[in-house]
């Protein structure tokens, strides 16, 4: 089976760089998000049935799966994104450190600039990188010039763009290159300091070198933040995740570590999908 | 296998096609309609070099032998620098300052009014108003922009000022108020502009994608934080290009500042003077007897051509600003 093989060797590739890069365990293994039992609804159309998962601390999770099979449903739902849709609603717990985010009494603001998002399309503000940059921590009350630069330098630096920006911080963020915008918009969601991060395909509309450096980028990002991926790319779900889950017409087929789930699935559906029989 | 065959170059070529137009009805229709379609379209252009000509003869310069235009008799340096403007006194005097300060106050109080609203009422019809209320919304602006202007004029004059800028400024505060007034003129005229600006604005707000008020709400944003960070700079060009827009609306409205604000031509601010705007001098020397070729005739080309160059240049640079400051969304 060269397809397997081919994962296999990916995810070691990818276990070798990184023991090499730091000396510790390849996942950790605390609960960051835990979902239980989660129905969701646009209006009277069911996209998501039943799923329960767990989202480990400080890792990488990725989502595969068909097309409108609910990932990104699934993803929107673990910051509430879902509720600014019309007729959007839901079943079910998410807990994040315990906590159910979506109890009457939780601050949706303060829960989505801690579990910040990147979306497909980069969505660069018209305003100047470091406008664009500095908005987050502008809204939430930091006035004074000198942090934000510190605040803005760092979330670049971190999102492996401040040196191609750094002496063009007043220019207009739309005049940056495809890839250039989507790791700005990475350091835009780094810089409210969050400490879970939603990317929803992040590297689909780029080229292959920039896409590179985003999944460089989320390799380096694991070390500070819980990072939960959506993909349409099971090469890059195994080059990048510790864990992968997969999803089909709604329902959560399995979730295991990445390489026992593309080198041993347990379901025939997974096994299918990774195999390229269907999807 | 058959379009294999049907682009094969094996096959022979017909020949003996002829090349040259035939008559058909069809072919006689489309250039029917293509003409009247040309006609209509020549016909606002033809309209409005027509009115530049009109304009270029009686106040610039006259072609016709024996007669003079407006600047052969009377100098620029008069006609922007006088302060007074008296073309029916035997003591005539033709200094353009006295409307243009008419026609500014006024369009300045309206604009102060009208912009901050229209912009307010767009932002919540386009982030905070249900569907269906802003479905039931538009028509009503839409009555409220088609609601004749003379209508405005008369509600200036016989609600606005006596029971409301009355009773405040000069009841309570002491200041003399004119039954005809720049202020009531200016209040009506932000009323006015009100739908253009909403409407206008409102099209400008809601063609911001729904991927950057995401991106907002994604960073912790309120529905405040993204309507007024967010969709509102994104939606910049569009909006200024609306106040500009608006505000050449205002400076040509006629009738509800004429009737509102009178035909005193004054150089002041004080807004509850009565005042007079290039429009409604116009209106004035129109109606009254001003026999053609006297002085007093050609003045109103003069101050119309005066007009006409600045709402021009108001919508030259409403047109700039909208493509000089667009943001491209694919
Ligand atoms: N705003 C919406 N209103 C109604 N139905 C929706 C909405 N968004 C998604 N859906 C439906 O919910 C289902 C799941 O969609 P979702 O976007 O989560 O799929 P996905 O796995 O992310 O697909 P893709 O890989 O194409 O992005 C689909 O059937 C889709 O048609
Ligand atoms: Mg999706």
């Amino acid at each position: 089976m060269t397809i397997m093989q081919s994962f296999t060797e990916l995810v070691h590739q990818r276990q070798q760089r990184e023991s090499a890069k730091r000396n510790r365990p390849v996942e950790s293994e605390v609960t960051k998000l835990d979902v239980r039992n989660l129905n969701f609804f646009y209006g009277e159309k069911q996209a998501l049935f039943d799923v329960s998962m767990t989202v480990a601390e400080r890792a990488v999770t990725a989502f595969i799966g068909p097309s409108g099979c609910g990932k990104s449903t699934f993803l929107r739902a673990l910051n509430r994104m879902n509720d600014i849709i019309e007729g959007a609603h839901h079943n079910g717990t998410v807990l994040l450190e315990g906590q159910e985010i979506y109890a009457p009494d939780v601050d949706v603001v303060s829960l989505r600039k801690r579990v910040g998002m990147v979306f497909q399309k980069s969505t660069p503000f018209p305003k100047s990188i470091f406008d664009n940059v500095a908005y987050g921590p502008k809204i939430a009350g930091q006035r004074n010039h000198k942090g934000l630069s510190e605040i803005v330098e760092q979330s670049l630096k971190r999102a492996a763009l401040w040196d191609e920006v750094k002496d063009r911080l007043q220019d207009s963020a739309l005049a940056l290159s495809g890839g250039q915008q989507q790791r700005l918009c990475i350091a835009r969601a780094l810089a409210t300091n969050p400490d879970v991060l939603l990317m929803d395909e992040p590297a689909s509309a780029l080229d292959p070198a920039s896409t590179s450096r985003v999944e460089d980028l989320i390799f380096e990002l694991k070390q500070n933040y819980t990072i939960v991926i959506v993909t349409h790319n099971m090469q890059q779900a195994a080059r990048i995740s510790d864990w992968t889950a997969f999803f089909y017409q709604g329902y959560l087929i399995e979730k295991d570590h990445t390489q026992k789930l593309f080198t041993t699935p347990k379901k025939k559906q997974t096994e299918d999908y990774i195999t390229g029989r269907f999807g | 296998m058959s379009l294999a065959n049907a682009v094969s170059p094996l096959t022979p070529p017909k020949t003996g096609l002829r090349l040259q137009k035939q008559f058909s009805w069809a072919r006689a229709r489309e250039a029917g309609v293509r003409a009247v379609l040309l006609g209509c379209a020549s016909l606002s252009l033809l309209t409005t070099l027509a009115i530049v000509y009109m304009f270029l003869t009686e106040a610039v310069y006259s072609v016709t032998p024996g007669t003079t235009a407006f600047f052969q008799e009377v100098s620029l340096w008069n006609f922007l620098a006088d302060t007074e403007w008296s073309p029916q006194f035997a003591d005539k005097h033709f200094g353009i300052l006295p409307l243009l300060c008419g026609t500014f106050v006024i369009a300045g109080i309206g604009s102060l009014i009208g912009l901050p609203i229209g912009l307010a009422a767009a932002i919540y019809l386009s982030e905070y108003a249900k569907p269906k209320f802003r479905r039931m919304m538009k028509p009503v602006l839409e009555v409220l922009a088609g609601i004749p202007s003379v209508v405005y004029g008369y509600f200036a004059l016989v609600f606005v000022t006596p029971y409301a800028l009355r009773p405040i400024f000069q009841s309570l505060l002491g200041i003399d108020v004119d039954i005809f007034n720049a202020m009531s003129a200016g209040v009506v005229l932000g009323v006015m502009i009100i739908p253009t600006v909403c409407s206008l604005s409102e099209d400008a707000l809601r063609a911001v994608p729904r991927g950057l008020r995401e991106a907002g709400y994604a960073l912790g944003s309120t529905k405040y934080d993204v309507s007024l960070k967010v969709v509102v700079p994104a939606a910049f060009s569009g909006i200024v290009a609306s106040f500009l827009l608006a505000i050449s609306r205002a400076i040509g409205e006629t009738m509800a500042v004429c009737i509102a604000a009178g035909q005193m031509p004054r150089l002041s601010l004080n807004p509850f003077r009565s005042m007079e705007t290039m429009t409604a001098y116009m209106v004035g020397a129109s109606l009254g007897d001003t026999p053609a070729g006297t002085i007093e005739y050609k003045s109103l080309y003069a101050v119309g051509f005066t007009l006409f160059l600045i709402t021009l240049g108001m919508n030259i640079l409403a047109n700039w600003v909208m493509n000089r400051f667009r943001e491209v969304y694919e």
